[in-house]
């Protein structure tokens, strides 16, 4: 089983504070949902707990290891897919830069290979959520950390989506932390509900 | 994007390609008949005097006329052209190299950062042709005081461009989990960023040149460039003052309609291969 922890996580851009010695803990059977108010901090500590934020105080771990180079075990999927996508690629570029799934995990997803000739600005938000979602769940993934991922996207999208991400997370064993303001979503998809004020000061 | 949009599109892009091949067909014939005419052409025979046909109006047997020394204006215009391209590409040369040490160099840190800025301000601020003539004095003058002053003063919106790029690329988001997804420095350099700002290299040396071969022919035609036995455009434009009061137009006319013309020439290229590298900021 591994084990993702965040211990004594304290940030704040510039002298504005915004998370307060936060403690979190998860493993990879779950999927945990994560509530917070907008503003409140969450993206935050998505960006802290993946790597995208270094300069904070505390630690993150999986395993009891820091993440000090080298494929990321955590990884983040993004709120808008195409800000974590360059724009001159192709998309199957842009999904090999982390790996390329066999048919049976593209066809889950509903990918299809014409996309594959494209760029980002030829596609859909929606696609290209699943694309980037798609690039998270690399072998070598243990924990995603999925920041409002469905918020622009329609509902019929959104389910669909979700039940993918799911599908192949419990298969592979990946812990997924669904970060949302959405309680309904939460309640829907997560076997537990976490807020974001109850784990920090 | 409908279908629609999407051929219209397409068209549209191959029109762009097709042109911009067509452009750059034409200039390099141009380029290579005035290199080859060089080469071939007598100087001696072309620039030594022949007083039975001075000061003769454009005709079939000189297209461009003749000079108050019966000279062939059109023979003197391919060899000013000549040096106005040789300059400008060994000054477009040395240019492109310090803007893309200044560029990659700026990468390193913020301090590093601050001081190419400052640098590139600096250099950018001071008027470009007093510049070009301070450092032509500075190198002697002559040939390679032109070429050295023109090279060491044109790279200042090059720098500044590539800086701006590589700063931009650098704090992507999409370079950041480049990083996640375990990719070495190197490779993040070689895939994204590199294939970015070669893009911006080429654009950028394609509109330097012209630059650079106004500057030498303006800086010549003040004096303050190519020694006067040259028989540089910017030379060929300042002789014939005198004699444009005298109604021979054509000593300055043709000359200096040639060398607008592959400015312009080259201006147009620089726009459309900008455009057909960079699909992105031509959509928006
Ligand atoms: N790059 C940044 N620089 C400065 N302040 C930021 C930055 N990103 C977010 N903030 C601020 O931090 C707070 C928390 O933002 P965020 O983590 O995005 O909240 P959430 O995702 O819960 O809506 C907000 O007040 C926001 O304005
Ligand atoms: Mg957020």
């Amino acid at each position: 089983m591994d084990v993702m922890k965040a211990e004594k996580v304290s940030f704040g851009y510039g002298s504005h504070k915004i998370l307060q010695n936060l403690n979190f803990e998860m493993n990879n059977n779950q999927v945990i949902g994560l509530f917070g108010d907008s503003g409140s901090g969450k993206s935050t500590l998505c960006k802290i707990l993946t790597g995208f934020i270094t300069d904070y105080e505390g630690e993150v771990t999986v395993n009891g290891q820091k993440h000090n180079g080298g494929y990321n075990p955590i990884q983040l999927i993004y709120q808008h897919p195409e800000k974590v996508m360059n724009p001159r690629w192709k998309m199957k570029d842009v999904l090999e830069e982390s790996w390329m799934p066999d048919e049976k995990i593209l066809n889950e997803f509903g990918i299809k290979k014409e996309w594959f000739k494209r760029y980002p600005s030829e596609l859909s938000g929606g696609e290209l959520q699943r694309f980037s979602i798609l690039r998270a769940l690399n072998p070598k993934t243990k924990f995603i950390i999925a920041d409002e991922i469905s918020t622009m996207l329609d509902a019929v999208t959104q389910v669909q989506i979700w039940e993918s991400l799911l599908t192949v997370a419990r298969e592979n064993n990946v812990g997924v932390l669904l970060v949302s303001h959405d309680k309904r979503l939460i309640n829907r998809i997560s076997d537990e509900m976490v807020y974001l004020s109850d784990i920090t000061d | 994007m409908t279908k629609t949009e999407e051929k219209h599109k397409k068209f549209l892009n191959l029109n762009l390609r097709t042109k911009t091949l067509l452009i750059i067909g034409i200039a390099f014939l141009i380029l290579f008949s005035v290199f080859v005419s060089n080469y071939l052409i007598d100087h001696t025979a072309v620039l030594t005097s022949n007083f039975y046909n001075i000061n003769q109006p454009p005709s079939f047997e000189h297209w461009f006329g003749t000079d108050w020394m019966g000279r062939d204006m059109f023979m003197r215009t391919l060899l000013g052209l000549g040096i106005s391209i040789g300059v400008g590409a060994f000054a477009s040369i040395i240019s492109t190299i310090i803007a893309i040490l200044l560029g990659v160099f700026s990468s390193v840190n913020t301090i590093v950062d601050e001081a190419v800025t400052a640098v590139i301000d600096l250099f950018g601020s001071i008027p470009h042709i007093l510049l070009i003539i301070l450092v032509s004095l500075a190198f002697g003058g002559g040939y390679y005081g032109v070429v050295m002053a023109v090279g060491l003063t044109h790279w200042t919106p090059l720098a500044r461009v590539l800086r701006a790029e590589i700063k931009k690329i650098n704090t992507s988001e999409y370079i950041k989990l480049s990083t996640e997804f375990g990719k070495s420095k190197m490779w993040i350099a070689k895939k994204h960023i590199f294939p970015l700002i070669i893009s911006q290299i080429i654009v950028g040396v394609i509109l330097m040149f012209p630059h650079a071969i106004m500057h030498e022919a303006s800086i010549s035609f003040l004096g303050f460039g190519l020694p006067a036995h040259e028989p540089a455009i910017g030379i060929i434009l300042s002789e014939s003052m005198k004699y444009l009061s005298m109604g021979y137009w054509w000593l300055a006319f043709y000359p200096g309609l040639a060398l607008l013309f592959l400015v312009l020439l080259f201006d147009l290229i620089g726009e459309n291969v900008h455009k057909l590298l960079d699909p992105q900021s031509a959509q928006e």
